[in-house]
């Protein structure tokens, strides 16, 4: 039972874990790039939610919708300023660049909000279910975590697969050229992604702090490399992969900490990515890229 | 009036010209032929056509409105379209999705309505699959849609281009070497279809081809390109015989 309990605390860490790297995958797969601010802007939308809702009493999820909006407005400003400048660019110079936001990003949650860890009240209000005669808890934040990713997931995987903006998302996946040359707007579809992105990423602060209740400038950062790892790990692109390696992930990391170590849990989790990307390197779902000669 | 006019158009890729001084005329539900040597320039005038490459001089005036230098998925709006000398479909994408990503900008609706999948999603869904199969009928992919781009055989793929293309309701079809790789049955059925297709979408078509036989058999007028500077222009019969081409592709006796 206590092997269950942990296994599914994992699958909730896991699916934030997912949540966060959706934002890496979907921009990976459309703009070919590393968006590593991608982490703090689930911080920012986490101070948002918590100054709305924690310190300002609002609806819980009005607060969302409002984080969401203002992580959207970042995202696409990013986008806007940083990145699209650099599109013919080398790609290692983009990723300097983002390397560059998110200190930025880290840099400015300081100087606004103080390096003062806040003590974030969980957005969940579901009381915990009781299975086995009480032998098994699952915590509402859990049920929260999954159900959100799931919903998320299922909708997301339609709208790139049934709609219209979604083709061209995939289009321009493929290729950015021939899909230029069939009358679809890069730029737009590329701010798109980010948008999309950074409405999840706020969600995904909202969730992490909640079930992880302490909020500094620096709150997005770990979280941000483990989902890029997700990412990775699943097979960067592919938003299915961005699911299996976030839950994954999550329930390495929680088992590690349960049974091996708690303070060599990340190193195992690090471990476990450089294993898979040596048997597999184009990650659990990645598909090879066949370039025609 | 034409339906593309192109003047004096010129690029240089730094040191070298690659197209210079470039005349073109193509009238409405004309077949126009662009020939030429290997690297005598025809798929960058295609590519300044389509706003791949900005030229570095002249004009293109499409329909009675100036073009140049607008960038590629403006210039697909404003109605011309093209396939690839090496096929470039989405590969990983349904031949019905292909055809569709050509239809997007004439079925727009808004991102909140594709979210929630509201009726006037479902509508314009339905509307789009309806015109996408009914290209595909035509070029005979119908029985395919479910299939990705990638599992269709060389010659199909040549024909989900041209379905595609054809999906951004062009005014000028621009065609790279449509009959490459294709036996002489393919090329003549290919000839065909691009006939019909100009009679029934009322378009005019520019094509790159080598097949001489093929451009000789379809095309109502040619420009032959040397260099980057045309050579000749005339119908199939004054290209045939005149010596500056034949020097050309034969070589000289100079």
């Amino acid at each position: 039972m206590q092997f269950l309990s942990n296994l599914i605390g994992g699958v909730s860490l896991g699916s934030v874990y997912a949540l966060i790297a959706l934002g890496y995958t979907m921009v990976y797969g459309i703009a070919r790039m590393l968006n590593f601010a991608h982490g703090d802007v689930i911080m920012v939308g986490a101070y948002v939610v918590f100054f709305a809702f924690c310190s300002g009493g609002m609806n819980p999820l009005l607060a969302i919708l409002i984080a969401m909006a203002v992580c959207t407005l970042l995202g696409v400003t990013i986008e806007r300023i940083a990145y699209r400048p650099l599109r013919e660019a080398p790609s290692l110079a983009v990723l300097i660049t983002a390397i560059g936001v998110s200190y930025l990003l880290q840099n400015g949650a300081l100087l606004l909000w103080s390096a003062n860890p806040r003590a974030f009240t969980s957005v969940v209000s579901i009381p915990p279910i009781s299975l086995f005669g009480g032998r098994l808890t699952i915590p509402g934040n859990t049920l929260v975590n999954v159900v959100v990713c799931l919903v998320i997931m299922v909708g997301l995987w339609l709208f790139v697969n049934r709609t219209t903006p979604g083709h061209a998302m995939q289009a321009v996946s493929e290729d950015r050229g021939a899909a230029q040359l069939m009358g679809i707007n890069v730029n737009a579809t590329i701010s798109l992604t980010f948008a999309i992105g950074s409405a999840l990423a706020a969600v995904a602060g909202a969730l992490l702090c909640s079930s992880y209740p302490m909020l500094q400038p620096t709150t997005g950062a770990m979280p941000g490399i483990k989902a890029f790892t997700a990412a990775v790990f699943g097979g960067i692109g592919s938003i299915p992969g961005a699911l299996l390696g976030g839950i994954l992930l999550g329930v390495i990391e929680n088992l590690s900490k349960a049974y091996i170590s708690t303070q060599i849990s990340d190193a195992i989790v690090f471990l476990v990515l450089i294993v898979i990307l040596l048997i597999k390197p184009t990650g659990l779902l990645g598909k090879k890229r066949v370039v025609k000669v | 009036m034409a339906l593309l006019e192109v003047s004096n158009l010129g690029i240089a890729f730094g040191g070298l010209q690659a197209v210079d001084k470039l005349d073109l005329r193509i009238e409405q539900g004309q077949l126009y032929g662009l020939i030429g040597p290997n690297g005598a320039g025809k798929t960058t005038v295609f590519n300044m056509l389509t706003g791949v490459y900005k030229p570095t001089e002249g004009n293109i005036v499409l329909d009675g409105r100036d073009i140049t230098g607008l960038p590629p998925a403006r210039i697909s709006q404003a109605g011309i379209a093209r396939t690839f000398q090496n096929i470039r479909l989405f590969d990983k994408m349904s031949v019905l999705d292909n055809v569709k990503v050509g239809l997007h900008n004439r079925y727009k609706y808004n991102m909140l309505t594709g979210i929630l999948r509201l009726p006037a999603y479902r509508e314009k869904e339905h509307e789009m699959n309806r015109e996408a199969r009914k290209l595909l009928k035509i070029f005979e992919l119908d029985k395919e849609e479910k299939l990705t781009a990638s599992q269709l055989p060389y010659g199909k793929q040549r024909k989900l281009e041209i379905a595609r293309a054809l999906a951004t309701n062009p005014k000028l079809l621009l065609l790279d070497e449509p009959a490459a790789g294709m036996n002489p049955n393919e090329t003549a059925e290919l000839m065909n279809t691009i006939k019909f297709v100009r009679d029934t979408f009322h378009i005019s078509v520019l094509l790159i081809e080598h097949d001489m036989s093929f451009v000789m058999g379809i095309c109502e007028y040619i420009t032959v390109l040397n260099y980057g500077r045309e050579l000749a222009r005339g119908t199939g019969k004054e290209i045939r015989n005149n010596p500056n081409v034949i020097a050309a592709y034969l070589g000289g006796d100079d």
